[in-house]
């Protein structure tokens, strides 16, 4: 029954299968029955039968007894892994569920407030892997980090699993009947004494149910925060434009990027698309083809910054004196206050300003949600002023549902809050108590409201300090709508029903505002119904459900006009009379540091983001991608102002601001502003499950509202105390010249002589091997890979998406510290000269699938063979273990499970995985295997029907979320197939080549576009 | 017939400066079967025998336990990592299986080249080099991440046709290892007939009687039990000499074939069989001083023995000291840059330290054999040949361990540090290895009777003659 809903990704509703679809009328007649929860419950059963929605018939109690039973056996190793239930078969097969065969359904999630198009992928009921959808244009077919680990959060097993007054479990008729009388005793004053908090919203179901309770309490407020949010670019856009304008940058049109301090290709709501568009400029694959130029100023180093040509690390409060002195500089104002800045930026400013005037219409400045709403004015003033708008730049209105000021939203329910005029609070999700600025005191004011209900996906800081706690259902679960950064609307499906007592914010606020019983399916629909009541509805409604988007919901074009300045011929000049004339803002600021004087700056952390995933085990272990860090944050900072304080990864040290004190760790990171500390949120918590418990630090403690991303005047004391800080990549600093273990070069260079890294490489004759060089015919397919540098933004997609599609176990902080992580596809990094600013170049390393594999002659027992295919198996119930394959492995590409790391207790955890992959035991070796899976699927598809496998029909893992485009997976014996091109192509060398080693996966040689005005 | 003229030599040192004795002049037949045999029959055992059993039993049970916590938990509770794979059960296994040459190399080369020097020896070694096979052959075992199909590694038909694959060095090993331990357990045991014989009828309590009549075979001393005795004792010397260079250069062929820097060297296996030799010495030299002490067997065991595998000892390190020399060189003349980085990463890398005490001990130190005064001066002698048997291992620690930490990929990098279970898995060997010598004292014969009384025959038929 389920399945009428959620329709799959894999049928598509098309003229021919009308028939069938007619033939469902009588099916959707049915739906009627789906005011009646508790019958579409139990029919929902009955389909199920073994065991996928069991998990919503856990009681407390059963969910105790297996929880003990899993603690008391996690310390034994298991003899036998039968299943302990009795197996039934289905009694009715399921509509279009064939066993073995996994199902896509589109859906959505979102990260402050944005939408992203995913498709979800669901074996025999259970979501196991979540893709990009790529009809949906903020994926296009990838995602990012969050949105892979986010089916792990579905599973957690720390869940919030009921409803809890007071800490004791309770129920949702109960908080029904409790929420109804405070609205009973708001009635008299209008509402005036409730409150909704709100994270970023973009859903208009959930703005339309607000909106709805807003008209029958008029006096009721709605606030909104997150702790990483726009607010800088919003009162920028009010500022410039005089109005709410939200900017949409076009990354594939621009010749010459800017980027002031803004994280784009990595924690921008639209990142995985901008990463997709900017990559596409990057990849010079021919000498007469235009590569993109990137320059990027910011105080420390972000995935987007290592991607720059030319990269200047300023402190985050001096970029906005390094836009003003460019708009002078370029002409766009003129203000004789401006001091000239430091010398050594002046040549790089000076090419800047030339590189933009000669490429006007095909620039973009973009600044960081972090820097000053000033700064984003400057930037729309520059994009104007270079004639970007239209071009590579257009505006639209915000798709968020009610875009405010979150700072001052926040600061108005404190307030309140403050004078006791808050009888009720409803915090609908986010953890304010954790995360919002320390000055507001979130934590102490909130007792003073007399009704305090949070809704969270778990018991966090915020639940703990309220009277409910309701638990929130994962997107995976219920059904709601969200817009995606463009406005594309899309309908949130739910994959499997709700594992434990979760309800979604919907249902709260119909429970507010009518008679409860409406499930938040009912809820979407029917609001999506009354916008569009045609007939046609309910086909629409599928389509978009199908599409996993609404067509033509993207935000129309929006003409706006900059306020206070004029356009003239040759530029943009200010009006002098103008009140609000911004320049009066950035008047008198001083360009020269003061080196004596400290800032910290802050920002959310690669991994975890705000600290919602803190308790995310494969988000922890994922390495930051600048760092390599995993289970920490820390203070990072230069190395030259650790030397100058005498400090080295690990020393603890105090830093105090405005009073505040915190103890942190500090990491010594190339490319760090010199006296500039970054701090990343998220870490620190105190109400999390036991994976996010005693990691990290909590840097909140430091974040006011006055200084939300960076402030000065900060004091650094060494303490002399160590805090075992845990990298994957021990080594910093690499002389890989004399390895040469990557390629690397420039776009001139490659203009100049187009085969200058195939002359640079040393490839032995295949020949020269002891052993039989013919000893494989490979007359079938021949897999290979190859992977583009310069496309590759470093971001780690690629090592989460495999960790999800191949049950890669996550093995904790001290296994890690220990050299015992388990990625099969890891991210090198590379640093080239000075470290106060070294060029960075990232390396996504899988299985090299050597033809000549140094693994599979060492092996005693053949457990690594090589296929016809030319694939380096690795039998896992043939291993032994002798982990001599790694040791011959130059690409340490091998990981060995050195104790048993997978979970094969936790019960939550058994129906995530991958139905295709063997789940590894303790004492054998795993690899990448180039999602042989997948290729096995594909060659099932193709043998059906008497053809060759596609080229682009399997997609590894990797290659599907990267949303770079970087890696390309295919047939190499096959000339025409993508992958054979990329191999044919010049920039391609292999990684250790002159072992005679014959990788399979190859790469293009990293190029760059650096400025030769600049590198001269 | 040098040997022969230096023995019957009245004056106890050679015109070289060299002592010459190679048994005390008052030696009887009836006095040697009465000095060793009645270590084992009659004799209480001294103190320190008490001592030693029970410490390295302790130690035995320490290695039990270490054993019994590693099948539980799994080869996590060490320091192993990747890159660094290989860890203390590997540089164990190939230190323990060096240490067992010198027995083969004193048994058979020494009784091939009239070395009459090895009789009171001889048995004593063969039973180290027992011990020692026994220590190391557990450890590629144990290192395994499943250790319970171990005997996946054998040729043996399996129902599903699988087979082992003989390109891998491992393979290799499992052969080289397990032959060389079957034919010095049989040449061991074809020596020790007479004297189990010898003890059968001296034995007074029928449990001993029973026990040594058992394992005597029936040995009668008669003539043609010596000629077929000898005959056989020759060829088993025949075919274990040449397992003195195979065993351990197949060994060094794990590392020699691998492609990893500081490994994928030619010198390897010539070097590993120096270098097993050069321990197997120190080891017999650090057993047999206190217990030639303890249990009064100077006159057996005579400072000319001292001598003779001090300079063996001399020799060996000398051969070692050249392999490290060569190591350098050709890492250098090879310009192989991750090959130089290695040597490099050697001597000043992370783990320099314990390179250069390696030099000490291993190079250095040992040369002060050149000194007679060393090399006859019992104690002196036991620290020189601790410190190889030490250095050693560090010197398998540096070539397995820290030619790991630092290979082709920068950013695979990573130290290795040991854990407790390293340790004392480590020192549980040493337990087993100690546990096995001191029941051998207790139970057989350590010095082989019927050969010592044949250097007493020839002495009197010099003396007669005289």
């Amino acid at each position: 029954m389920i399945d009428d809903l959620r329709l799959p990704k894999t049928v598509k509703p098309d003229s021919n299968r009308k028939s069938e679809i007619g033939n469902r009328k009588s099916l959707w007649r049915s739906l009627d029955e789906f005011s009646n929860p508790q019958k579409f419950r139990e029919q929902l059963h009955d389909e199920f039968q073994n065991g996928a929605s069991d998990f919503s018939d856990f009681n407390r109690r059963d969910f105790l007894k297996l929880m003990g039973a899993s603690i008391a056996l996690a310390s034994l190793p298991a003899c036998t892994r039968q299943p302990i239930e009795k197996i039934v078969p289905y009694v009715k097969q399921p509509e279009e569920l064939v066993p073995g065969k996994p199902l896509f359904f589109a859906t959505a999630m979102t990260l402050g407030g944005f939408a992203t198009g995913l498709l979800a992928e669901s074996h025999e009921g259970h979501p196991t892997k979540i893709e990009g959808n790529p009809d949906h244009p903020a994926s296009l077919g990838a995602t990012n980090i969050f949105h892979q680990a986010a089916l792990l959060d579905l599973y957690d097993p720390d869940r919030s699993q009921a409803v809890l007054k007071n800490g004791e479990i309770n129920s949702w008729e109960n908080f029904v009947a409790a929420i109804r009388d405070v609205l009973q005793s708001q009635q008299t004053k209008n509402g005036g004494g409730l409150r909704i908090l709100t994270e970023t919203v973009s859903s208009p179901t959930l703005n339309f149910q607000i909106q709805e309770l807003l008209k029958k309490f008029p006096d009721t407020k709605w606030h909104q925060f997150e702790p990483v949010n726009s607010d800088n670019i919003f009162e920028g856009a009010k500022i410039a434009f005089g109005e709410m304008v939200e900017t949409q940058f076009h990354f594939d049109q621009a010749k010459i990027i800017l980027s002031l301090d803004s994280d784009f290709l990595y924690s921008h709501p639209n990142s995985v698309r901008y990463a997709r568009d900017f990559a596409e400029r990057r990849r010079a694959r021919f000498p007469q083809n235009e590569m993109s130029r990137f320059y990027a100023v910011e105080s420390s180093p972000t995935v987007t910054g290592s991607n720059a040509d030319h990269r200047l690390p300023i402190r985050a409060s001096e970029i906005e004196n390094f836009a003003h002195a460019l708009a002078e500089k370029l002409g766009a104002i003129s203000n004789p206050a401006i001091r000239n800045p430091q010398s050594a930026i002046e040549n790089l400013l000076s090419a800047i300003a030339e590189d933009l005037l000669q490429n006007r219409g095909k620039s973009i400045v973009i600044a960081g949600e972090n820097q000053s709403p000033q700064v984003h004015v400057l930037a729309h003033l520059l994009n104007e002023f270079l004639g970007n708008v239209g071009k590579t730049i257009s505006f639209t209105e915000s798709a968020l549902a009610n875009p405010v000021n979150q700072i001052e939203s926040l600061r108005d329910l404190v307030d309140a809050l403050k004078q006791n005029q808050v009888d009720a609070l409803i915090i609908l999700g986010g953890n304010p108590a954790f995360n919002s600025p320390t000055d507001f005191q979130f934590a102490e004011n909130l007792a003073r409201a007399k009704f305090k209900a949070h809704l969270s996906s778990d018991v966090n800081e915020t639940s703990a300090l309220c009277d409910w706690h309701i638990p929130e259902n994962h997107f995976l679960e219920s059904w709601s709508d969200a817009r995606a950064f463009d406005g594309t609307t899309s309908i949130v499906q739910p994959l499997i029903l709700p594992l434990y007592a979760g309800k979604s914010a919907h249902e709260i606020l119909d429970a507010m505002v009518s008679p409860p019983g409406r499930s938040d399916y009912d809820i979407v629909h029917d609001f999506w119904n009354s916008k569009n009541p045609g007939a046609n509805f309910e086909n629409g409604w599928r389509k978009a459900l199908h599409d996993g988007l609404i067509a033509n919901t993207k935000l129309p074009e929006k003409k706006t006009t900059l306020r206070a300045f004029q356009s003239s011929g040759t530029g943009v000049s200010p009006v002098s009379s103008s009140k609000e004339n911004p320049l009066e803002k950035l008047d008198g600021r001083d360009a020269h540091p003061t080196t004596q004087n400290l800032e910290i700056t802050f920002r959310p952390d690669a991994t975890i983001f705000d600290g919602r995933f803190a308790n995310n085990g494969w988000l922890q272990e994922l390495p930051k991608p600048i760092t390599k860090l995993v289970w920490d944050n820390a203070a990072l900072i230069s190395p030259a102002l650790a030397k100058k304080e005498n400090l080295e990864n690990g020393d603890a040290v105090e830093l105090e601001f405005k009073k505040r004190k915190l103890k942190i760790p500090i990491w010594v990171t190339p490319g760090q502003t010199e006296n500039s500390i970054a701090l990343q949120l998220g870490y620190g918590r105190k109400n999390v499950g036991h994976v996010g418990k005693n990691a990290g630090f909590n840097v909140y403690e430091l974040r006011d509202a006055n200084s939300l991303w960076f402030g000065e005047g900060v004091i650094l004391k060494k303490t002399g105390e160590k805090y075992p800080l845990v990298t994957t990549q021990a080594q910093q600093t690499i002389d890989s010249d004399e390895r040469q273990i990557l390629r690397e070069g420039t776009f001139d260079e490659f203009r100049r002589e187009p085969d200058f890294v195939q002359k640079n490489s040393e490839s032995p004759d295949k020949n020269d091997t002891l052993f039989y060089p013919q000893e494989f015919k490979y007359d079938g397919y021949r897999w290979g890979m190859a992977i583009d540098l310069s496309a590759c933004i470093g971001c780690n997609a690629c090592t989460i998406a495999c960790q999800a599609e191949n049950n890669i176990p996550v093995v904790g902080k001290t296994e890690v510290a220990r050299g015992r992580v388990m990625h099969w596809i890891r991210v090198d990094n590379y640093f080239r000269s000075a470290p106060a600013n070294p060029e960075m170049t990232h390396q996504p390393v899988p299985c090299m699938q050597c033809e000549n594999a140094p693994c599979e002659v060492v092996c005693p027992v053949g457990a690594t063979l090589h296929d016809k295919e030319g694939l380096n198996l690795q039998v896992y119930n043939r291993c032994v273990g002798t982990r001599y394959c790694s040791n011959n492995c130059p690409y340490k590409v091998r990981r060995f499970n050195f104790f048993e790391y997978a979970d094969y207790k936790t019960p939550s955890l058994v129906p995530m995985r991958n139905p295709n992959v063997t789940v590894r035991w303790r004492g054998v070796m795993e690899k990448c295997t180039y999602c042989i899976q997948r290729i096995s699927e594909a060659r099932i598809n193709s043998e059906e029907q008497n053809r060759k496998i596609r080229d682009g029909e399997i997609k590894t893992a990797c290659q599907q979320v990267c949303p770079a485009n970087a890696i390309v997976f295919g047939d190499i014996g096959d000339p025409n197939s993508r992958v054979s091109k990329l191999k044919s192509h010049k920039l391609n060398f292999s990684m250790l080549g002159e072992l005679n080693t014959r990788p399979r996966t190859t790469y293009l040689a990293k190029l760059r576009n650096p400025n030769p005005k600049l590198s001269a | 017939m040098s040997e022969n003229s230096q023995v019957i030599s009245p004056a106890p040192i050679s015109a070289l400066g060299y002592p010459t004795k190679l048994i005390s002049s008052d030696e009887t037949y009836e006095s040697v079967t009465q000095e060793i045999g009645s270590i084992v029959l009659t004799k209480p055992q001294p103190k320190s025998w008490w001592i030693g059993a029970t410490a390295a039993f302790l130690l035995l049970m320490l290695f039990l336990f270490s054993i019994a916590w590693l099948l539980y938990r799994g080869v996590g509770i060490w320091g192993i990592n990747v890159p660094v794979a290989w860890g203390f059960a590997i540089v164990n296994f190939v230190w323990w299986v060096g240490i067992g040459h010198a027995g083969t190399f004193i048994s058979a080369v020494l009784l091939l080249l009239h070395q009459k020097w090895r009789t009171s020896i001889n048995r004593f070694t063969e039973a180290m080099t027992l011990s020692a096979i026994s220590c190391a052959g557990l450890f590629p075992i144990l290192h395994l991440g499943r250790q319970w199909v171990f005997y996946w590694m054998f040729p043996y038909p399996d129902t599903m046709g699988l087979w082992p694959q003989f390109r891998s060095p491992l393979i290799w090993d499992l052969f080289a290892v397990s032959t060389y331990f079957i034919v010095s357990l049989i040449f061991w045991y074809a020596g020790l007939i007479p004297d189990l014989a010898s003890l059968r009828d001296r034995a007074r309590t029928r449990a001993k009687k029973l026990f040594y009549g058992t394992f005597a075979l029936g040995w009668r001393g008669s003539a043609k039990h010596w000629r077929n005795h000898q005959s056989a004792y020759l060829l088993l010397a025949g075919v274990a000499t040449p397992l003195v260079l195979s065993v351990h250069s197949v060994v060094g062929l794990d590392f020699a074939v691998a492609n990893l820097p500081g490994w994928h060297e030619t010198i390897i296996p010539p070097y590993f069989v120096a270098a097993a030799i050069y321990s197997g010495f120190a080891m017999i030299l650090n057993i047999l001083i206190p217990v030639r002490k303890i249990y009064g067997l100077e006159n057996l065991i005579t400072l000319r023995h001292l001598n003779n595998m001090a300079n063996a000892m001399l020799v060996m390190g000398m051969m070692v000291t050249y392999s490290y020399i060569l190591e350098e060189f050709m890492a250098w003349y090879s310009g192989d840059i991750f090959e130089q980085y290695a040597m490099a990463n050697r001597a000043v890398g992370s783990y320099a330290w314990i390179f250069w005490a390696l030099i000490v001990i291993n190079v250095l130190v040992p040369q002060t054999l050149w000194s007679q005064r060393v090399r006859t001066n019992p104690v002196a002698l036991f620290f020189v040949a601790l410190s190889v048997n030490v250095g050693m291992w560090v010197d398998h620690f540096i070539i397995i361990i820290v030619s790991l930490t630092r290979d082709y990929v920068p950013s695979s990098w990573r130290m290795f540090y040991p854990t407790f279970w390293d340790w004392a898995t480590l020192a549980g060997s040493v337990g087993l290895f100690l546990t096995l010598i001191f029941l051998f004292i207790r139970f057989l014969p350590m010095i082989a009777i019927s050969e010592t009384r044949k250097i007493v025959s020839e002495k009197m038929n010099a003396n007669s003659h005289a």
